[in-house]
């Protein structure tokens, strides 16, 4: 299938050194390869350097466009991207399926509300969602003051500079760092340093700077958005850098940022790995009332409950998975609502 | 700005006129302001020199007890053990047989859903695939762990039966399929930018649409792919709860994906569970493990940033 393309590629360049067999007399070219070896005295001598190109010696009557083949290679193709698709979708089905087939049946009011236990018939998860509840609000008021203010300065303070570059940069790569790393930060400074201990408010921080690069990629994002003649036309009516952005921009880019710190959050509540370093307990059989108390959350107690070896434990890991995924869905579905509503607007 | 004038002082026992009220306070609000807004910026550096100096730090202590040259090329990691040995090559092995397998899984599957959903789905088609695969993105990896444990592990051992109950098979096809929506958005993207023309040209030239896509569109969207593929990578060798409840507390040497394995993340996680007493060396391996783990990303992720800048493909 190639050939067509060659040969295409080919037709213009090929006739350029040639030059219909005229003497090489007629060239005025002092570096000209001919003339350093005047074997023959023709453009040929040239042409014996440069190998042909392949398509050019080919005869044209081979050309074999094997439209029948090609054909069946492309709908074969097709339909193996398509396969390839539905295995993602596939898989969550079945992770789905399962999750719900295990789980379903221990789901109930007082499973939700209960106490975790030592037997597994009697184990609830309160205090695991009162626990992600704490740490959901604490980091969001950690992070998102952060996260929007530093993606201000970016867009519309930052002097294009090295600092701003170095920010920038320090931002893509701290978007890449494993969360566990976040994790032994927040085990050395907060429960150490700090010495917050295992507490909410040491799992919150962490968080906050686990999820502070999405929010502030987010919330440039929305800010870029922002046309430039909305500014132009407040700084025209004696408005402030700050004014501007507090009074026009920000109202425009609200829903964007949202949409971006919403998606981040949950991905903070689904986080067990830096939670894990920063001390989360398997058992809390108390709902935590401030910041400075001992704590579990959701997906730390789903994993606490996995790895038992009791079957009865998985069950309410399920069933807990199944309200894990229930609240992170229902918070994609809001910022997808904001987003929705946000684009249909502009 | 309007809302601001209700707060200015009237200008009735005042000579200055309405547009200088208040201009004082105005810019050294706007001083203040700017102030607070680079503090939030610093935040972001501050955390990256936070987690250097930590590692780094408790780095140190752990190299002066044990040799780097033993660390970096012992094959026993046996830390918590009588007889101690500080062989990091078991961990990392652990991480790259993990990652790679779940690259073998993400790689391709990613790879032909973004060719499908940039060059094949129907609008209504891509609208209700796309979601999907972000859902897929969106489901918490302690979730993925159960899924591996209970669901694909007794899987793998009715058709090997001689499987590990911790193999590092089940965390690499279910790592694999968490990884691909990040192989399929990107390389997707980087699809989606290749101009209209180039298609057009190569359909103008009789191409078939798998010719298309695997000839003009794959080629001049290959360092968005490559990238993709990178940051899969080490997305995969920094994920912790899918290995460290499915693939299992094993630290060894192995290739065979039907056995036990410890990864660095896992090994960090399983470690950090119990009660280690703060300041010894056992305690400190946490600290080097993480160390290794983040400059084995950190090179990864900059390869990536590198074959992204250096090998675009700009088109007008």
């Amino acid at each position: 299938m190639t050939e067509p393309v060659k040969d295409a590629v080919a037709v213009p360049a090929a006739p350029t050194p040639r030059t219909n067999g005229r003497p090489a007399t007629q060239f005025v070219r002092p570096t000209f390869a001919g003339l350093q070896r005047p074997s023959n005295g023709s453009i040929n001598a040239d042409e014996s350097n440069s190998a042909p190109h392949p398509a050019a010696q080919r005869d044209p009557s081979r050309f074999a466009p094997r439209v029948a083949q090609r054909r069946f290679i492309a709908s074969a193709f097709a339909a193996l991207c398509l396969v390839a698709t539905l295995i993602g979708v596939v898989v969550l089905a079945a992770l789905l399926i399962d999750i719900f087939r295990d789980g379903a049946s221990r789901l109930s009011w007082s499973m939700i509300t209960g106490f975790p236990s030592r037997f597994a018939d009697r184990a609830g998860i309160g205090p695991a969602l009162a626990g992600s509840a704490w740490v959901l609000a604490l980091t969001a008021l950690f992070a998102f003051p952060l996260g929007v203010g530093t993606a201000i300065w970016l867009e519309e303070y930052a002097p294009n500079n090295r600092w701003r570059r170095l920010i920038e940069m320090n931002i893509a790569n701290l978007a890449g760092v494993p969360s566990i790393v976040y994790g032994i930060l927040g085990l050395a400074l907060f429960v150490r340093v700090m010495s917050l201990g295992r507490s909410l408010m040491a799992a919150a921080l962490t968080l906050a700077l686990l999820i502070l690069p999405v929010i502030i990629i987010a919330s440039q994002e929305a800010i870029k958005a922002v046309p430039r003649t909305i500014r132009l036309g407040a700084y025209a009516l004696g408005a402030t850098r700050w004014e501007t952005i507090k009074h026009q921009i920000l109202p425009v880019a609200l829903p964007g940022i949202m949409t971006g710190t919403i998606l981040a959050l949950s991905r903070a509540i689904g986080e067990a790995a830096p939670v894990i370093l920063v001390g989360a307990l398997g058992f809390v059989a108390f709902i935590p009332t401030n910041p400075s108390d001992q704590y579990t959350v959701l997906p730390f107690q789903i994993f606490n409950w996995v790895s038992r070896p009791q079957t009865a434990f998985h069950e309410v890991a399920a069933a807990a998975s199944i309200v894990l995924l229930a609240l992170l869905l229902s918070m994609s579905a809001i910022a997808i609502w904001l987003r929705n509503k946000y684009t249909r607007r502009s | 700005m309007t809302a601001p004038r209700a707060s200015l002082p009237t200008p009735a026992h005042d000579s200055r006129s309405w547009g200088e009220i208040g201009l004082e306070k105005r810019h050294s609000n706007e001083r203040r302001i700017g102030i607070l807004l680079i503090a939030a910026s610093a935040v972001s550096i501050l955390t990256t020199v936070g987690i250097v100096a930590v590692l780094v730090f408790e780095s140190i202590g752990f190299f002066a007890e044990v040799s780097v040259w033993e660390f970096l090329t012992g094959t026993r990691w046996t830390p918590l053990f009588e007889s101690k040995s500080f062989g990091v090559l078991p961990l990392l092995m652990g991480s790259l047989l993990v990652a790679s397998g779940a690259a073998l899984v993400a790689l391709p599957i990613g790879l032909a859903s973004a060719i499908y959903l940039s060059e094949y789905a129907q609008d209504g088609v891509r609208r209700v695939l796309k979601p999907v695969l972000e859902v897929l993105a969106g489901i918490p990896t302690v979730v993925y762990g159960y899924f591996a444990l209970l669901y694909v592990t007794p899987l793998l051992r009715t058709v090997w039966p001689n499987a590990d109950i911790f193999n590092a098979a089940s965390a690499c096809i279910v790592m694999g399929i968490m990884i691909v929506p990040l192989v399929s958005s990107l390389s997707e993207d980087a699809m989606s930018a290749v101009p209209r023309s180039l298609r057009e040209g190569a359909y103008a030239l009789g191409a078939t649409r798998f010719e298309v896509a695997t000839r003009t569109v794959v080629p001049a969207a290959l360092s968005g792919i490559i990238a993709s593929f990178l940051l899969a990578i080490s997305r995969a060798i920094g994920e912790t709860m899918i290995v460290t409840i499915a693939a299992g507390a094993t630290p060894q040497m192995t290739l065979n994906p039907l056995r036990s394995v410890q990864t660095m993340t896992a090994y960090i996680a399983q470690t950090s569970m119990g009660e280690l007493p703060h300041g010894t060396v056992e305690y400190r391996t946490i600290f080097a493990v993480g160390l290794t783990l983040f400059c084995v990303t950190l090179l990864v992720n900059m390869v990536s940033g590198v074959v992204l800048r250096r090998y675009r493909e700009v088109y007008e």
